[in-house]
């Protein structure tokens, strides 16, 4: 369970303190997917730093009773001077997870073949979207953060995302974030919709989308 | 991940994420080419070595009646051993604040990492200069090597300490980095490294003996020549402070640690 309870976010700004997330709540359990429409500047990627863990609220709390990944495929994540089995070898010491059993793995997904032994900065995007998404799922995490599902690399290669992630680990916690319902709908189960650093949740995801939709005042 | 169910499995979790971020540092600074790791002890020992020709070609060694090779080693790898602690942590959480995305890994541990490789830097290039000085006969052996240790682990506490309070506040305030390079500046002449205090005037050695760092280096120089110096130090007055210090960045770090923000 991942429980997010009257969490607000203030981030200084020049033009004095600017509220980004407003008394949020929300709750995931055990293999939920839970989806988080906002449009761009709502606070979502912040909402997803929050519950991941690289920021802390400025008030209410994040209580964490399973494992949560970064954001999934995130860049950041790795650095570009190291080698991707450097990247690699960092994050599995950073989970406590014995790299050798993950490197065929890696191999396998990326294709990156020799490339996993240069620099991430000779890499092409595609290479490290393909690296980004490999690392992430080197680690068996129990809630998955997708902060918007990657658009780079071939269509065979999201194939191949989307089956590791929806079907070889469908009993895992998703918390997906998009500005895009169709995603969302595609994926899960119910949604919350994020406007003006208030999050509303709903049962269904078509209500959510209904309300994602109408105008606002 | 649930919380750390006890303090021993906190403290386990710690350890691997410094492993971790140890080999990070090393080769995200170094890469794999060339000499790799080694810059992290060579370029303490080019800095040492400069200083040392540059104290022997001027007057230094004539109004100083000690060995000037052994003085200079003394003196300059203690400053770079306080000092390079202090720098390395200088804006080195908004540096490496996307680390922070793996939930195992803090701010203090980004601290520590890097403080532990200056340590090891520093402490390595001291002893292979000691090594090769002692064994081409420009030094003698240290008259008490237990008390060069106490008194180089002194300062590493104090450059430990300073380098958490310095990486702190560095990332509250970018002034905090721009302050400590005139501070860093003027601590070197005042550290102990070109003097020892008992060459000082009483007033002098007064203010000087407020810098813990002095009392360190004074410790240090008299492990290394014995008898031949007389030395001034209050190792006690020099623990409260670095004690004071740990406590307060240890403090700050926490703070600094809460208000990591990514935009």
């Amino acid at each position: 369970m991942i429980a997010i309870e009257d969490v607000s976010k203030v981030y200084h700004t020049r033009q004095g303190p600017h509220r980004v997330l407003d008394q949020v709540n929300l709750r995931i359990e055990r293999g939920e997917k839970v989806g988080i429409l906002g449009r761009n500047g709502a606070g979502k990627s912040t909402l997803i730093r929050l519950i991941g863990g690289a920021e802390y609220p400025s008030s209410g709390r994040v209580r964490r009773e399973m494992s949560v990944s970064w954001p999934l495929a995130f860049g950041g994540a790795f650095h570009p001077n190291l080698t991707g089995f450097d990247n690699l070898r960092f994050i599995c010491r950073v989970y406590g997870v014995d790299y050798a059993a993950v490197v065929p793995y890696i191999e396998e997904f990326t294709e990156l073949g020799v490339f996993l032994r240069e620099p991430v900065v000779h890499y092409s995007d595609g290479m490290r979207a393909r690296l980004a998404f490999g690392l992430s799922l080197a680690i068996e995490f129990d809630c998955f953060l997708i902060d918007e599902i990657i658009a780079v690399g071939d269509s065979r290669f999201h194939e191949k995302c989307k089956a590791e992630l929806f079907e070889k680990r469908k009993d895992r916690a998703f918390i997906l974030v998009s500005h895009n319902p169709e995603t969302i709908k595609a994926h899960c189960r119910r949604a919350s919709v994020l406007i003006g650093g208030r999050l509303r949740s709903f049962a269904s995801v078509a209500e959510a989308f209904a309300h994602y939709e109408a105008p606002q005042a | 991940m649930a919380a750390p169910a006890s303090l021993a499995q906190a403290l386990r979790v710690q350890g691997r994420v410094i492993g971790a971020l140890l080999m990070w540092e090393v080769v995200h600074r170094y890469g794999r080419d060339n000499l790799g790791f080694v810059w992290l002890f060579l370029e303490p020992m080019i800095f040492t070595l400069a200083v040392t020709a540059l104290w022997s070609a001027t007057g230094l060694s004539h109004s100083v009646n000690l060995p000037i090779v052994a003085f200079a080693l003394t003196g300059y790898s203690s400053v770079l051993l306080w000092r390079n602690c202090a720098s390395r942590c200088s804006m080195a959480i908004p540096a490496t604040a996307s680390l922070l995305y793996h939930r195992p890994v803090r701010v203090l541990d980004i601290l520590l990492t890097k403080i532990l490789l200056e340590i090891a830097g520093a402490s390595i290039s001291f002893l292979a200069l000691a090594a090769l000085w002692i064994a081409i006969g420009w030094s003698e052996p240290p008259d008490d090597i237990v008390v060069v240790l106490g008194g180089w682990l002194m300062l590493a506490w104090f450059g430990a300490a300073l380098g958490l309070i310095l990486g702190a506040l560095t990332s509250f305030s970018e002034i905090a980095e721009r302050l400590w390079h005139p501070t860093a500046y003027i601590l070197f002449p005042l550290s102990g490294a070109v003097f020892m205090v008992e060459w000082l005037s009483k007033d002098f050695q007064e203010f000087v003996l407020w810098l813990p760092m002095v009392h360190g280096v004074e410790l240090l120089r008299e492990g290394y020549f014995g008898s031949v110096v007389r030395t001034h130090y209050d190792l006690p007055h020099m623990a409260a402070i670095c004690m004071g210090m740990t406590v307060a960045g240890l403090g700050l770090v926490r703070a600094a640690g809460r208000r990591v923000s990514f935009r």
